[in-house]
């Protein structure tokens, strides 16, 4: 059966995140949040150490924890003491460091740093795409549920909540599916390259859109693609999965953004 | 068109008479020990235009986001009436080029407006045929009629406008003033707009409120325009500028900058 292959696991599995990566990554950018999806990428480490620890699955440990930390930067946020970037660098470095120190201090799990911080093709399992898929299904239900009061919020937020969107609620369901897709795509992307496949694939199809669902969509297709060729290179030439991933949607980025206008 | 002065006018004075729109009793709000608005007592009526102007951190913005119920209040009392539709035109609306928004598309983010309603609605801030446009590539001027056109289709009762000459150049300005002034005559809509410069703004508003986290003084524009607490707070200077604005325009700009003669 196909899902016996490792490699194919990791294809599949890697195709699901991506699908999901590309709704979600517009929003992202348009609401130029690249370096909060950093932040709560790098709280992945801990998240993985508290799995390890808790003896629970990883996902949900990253899950958890990417939750707490988007959830203390909301918070941050609204009491405007300090400059946003700032609270955003110490809570990701506190969170990289906690997970780290917490690696260490447990001798008595043998954890591979490199396969976690980048992806490891090897490491998905049958239960793995289950998660993904299943989780992936909520995240995009949800993710159309949201479409349009996101789409407000993003073109003015003064403006949804005096038209009457939730605005505080919407925010906070979206954080949500921001930790989700991390945790979901943690072993096949890594915890330090996560938010690329959040970015570049819908930076890529920027080019092509006239709709912001044009550039959902094609942020998917670039995404799904890059999974392939990337996996692909990583089997052939024994590289590590995320980075071959990214270098292939950078590929694309550069490609669709270097290409001659047609006007 | 010829003379907005005297509708303006017409209307202030059966303004008496209309429906009350929006009305608060000594509004105030506090953040820590500072004051940012204090006693604000203040109407607004069916048909009647009301300029709120003052210096920069007067509180202009602050006080049309607390009567939008964006922020809490803390002391005093806002009326609305019952199920008060508001079209609300931001200070600052920027649209980053990064999303692919068309101007048809921004029309329709919170409400469903069949086409139909989206080209009426065009038409009569005069951007019918940017509809299809991506919304970056609009001018300031174009950006902010399309934006009337979008709280046009709530079918206002109030428009809340602030700084709606934003990015806009000074030809234009007077332009859209005179846009808003028509628009309050054709729907019989309140409007209470915050606006940076009096004298740009007098020939289209009823009332005008100086505000300097207080209410400075308030009146018809050109009584506020004379007021020693008005000429203090932006200077002897601006009672001159009166003369710069009130000379007759033999043409006008057609909003791509084209001229076009006046059909008096």
């Amino acid at each position: 059966m196909i899902l016996d292959d490792f490699f194919w696991r990791a294809v599949i599995a890697g195709i699901g995140v991506a699908m999901v990566a590309g709704p979600l990554g517009c929003f992202v950018v348009w609401r130029r949040m690249s370096y909060l999806g950093d932040t709560m990428a790098h709280s992945a480490l801990l998240g993985v150490a508290l799995g390890f620890f808790l003896e629970v699955n990883l996902m949900l440990g990253v899950f958890a924890v990417a939750l707490v930390v988007a959830l203390l930067l909301f918070f941050f946020q609204r009491q405007k003491q300090l400059a946003n970037d700032a609270v955003l660098g110490t809570l990701s470095h506190a969170s990289l460091a906690m997970g780290v120190l917490m690696i260490s201090l447990m001798v008595w799990v043998r954890i591979d740093l490199m396969a976690y911080l980048f992806g490891d093709i090897l490491a998905v399992s049958l239960v793995d795409l289950y998660w993904i898929y299943g989780g992936g299904f909520l995240i995009l239900l949800t993710l159309l549920l949201l479409w349009r009061p996101l789409l407000a919020i993003t073109f003015d937020h003064e403006l949804a909540q005096a038209e009457g969107v939730p605005v505080v609620k919407v925010e906070l369901l979206f954080m949500l599916l921001i930790a989700a897709v991390i945790a979901l795509s943690m072993k096949i992307i890594g915890i330090l390259l996560v938010t690329s496949l959040l970015i570049i694939p819908v930076s890529a199809a920027r080019r092509f859109s006239r709709t912001p669902e044009q550039m959902a969509l094609g942020g998917s297709l670039i995404g799904m693609a890059s999974v392939g060729l990337g996996l692909g290179a990583s089997l052939q030439i024994d590289t590590p999965s995320g980075p071959s991933i990214v270098i292939a949607a950078v590929m694309f980025f550069f490609a669709a953004n270097l290409l001659p206008n047609k006007k | 068109m010829s003379s907005n002065r005297e509708t303006a006018a017409d209307y202030s004075q059966t303004a008496g008479k209309k429906q009350i729109l929006l009305q608060t009793h000594n509004l105030s709000l506090l953040t820590g020990e500072r004051e940012l608005l204090s006693n604000i007592t203040l109407t607004v009526s069916a048909g009647e235009i009301v300029t709120v102007i003052g210096p920069n951190g007067a509180g202009k913005t602050t006080l049309l986001r607390v009567l939008l119920g964006l922020i809490p209040l803390n002391k005093g009392s806002i009326f609305k009436k019952p199920k008060l539709k508001i079209g609300y035109l931001p200070q600052k609306v920027s649209v980053d080029p990064i999303l692919p928004l068309s101007v048809s598309r921004i029309m329709k983010l919170t409400g469903n407006y069949s086409s139909l309603q989206i080209k009426t609605a065009l038409e009569e801030t005069g951007v019918a045929s940017l509809r299809d446009k991506p919304v970056f590539q609009l001018s300031g001027g174009e950006f902010q009629r399309v934006m009337l056109a979008r709280a046009l289709l709530r079918s206002p009762e109030l428009l809340v406008l602030d700084e709606p000459v934003q990015g806009v150049d000074y030809m234009g300005e007077s332009e859209l003033y005179k846009l808003i002034a028509n628009l309050r005559t054709s729907h019989g809509c309140g409007v209470l707009m915050v606006s940076h410069d009096l004298h740009v703004v007098m020939a289209s508003t009823d009332r005008v409120l100086c505000l300097n986290q207080h209410i400075c003084c308030e009146g018809q524009p050109e009584d506020v325009s004379r007021h020693p607490e008005y000429l203090r707070l932006f200077g002897l200077d601006s009672g001159s500028a009166l003369a710069v604005y009130s000379h007759n325009h033999d043409h006008t700009h057609h909003i791509s900058g084209t001229l076009q003669e006046n059909r008096e």
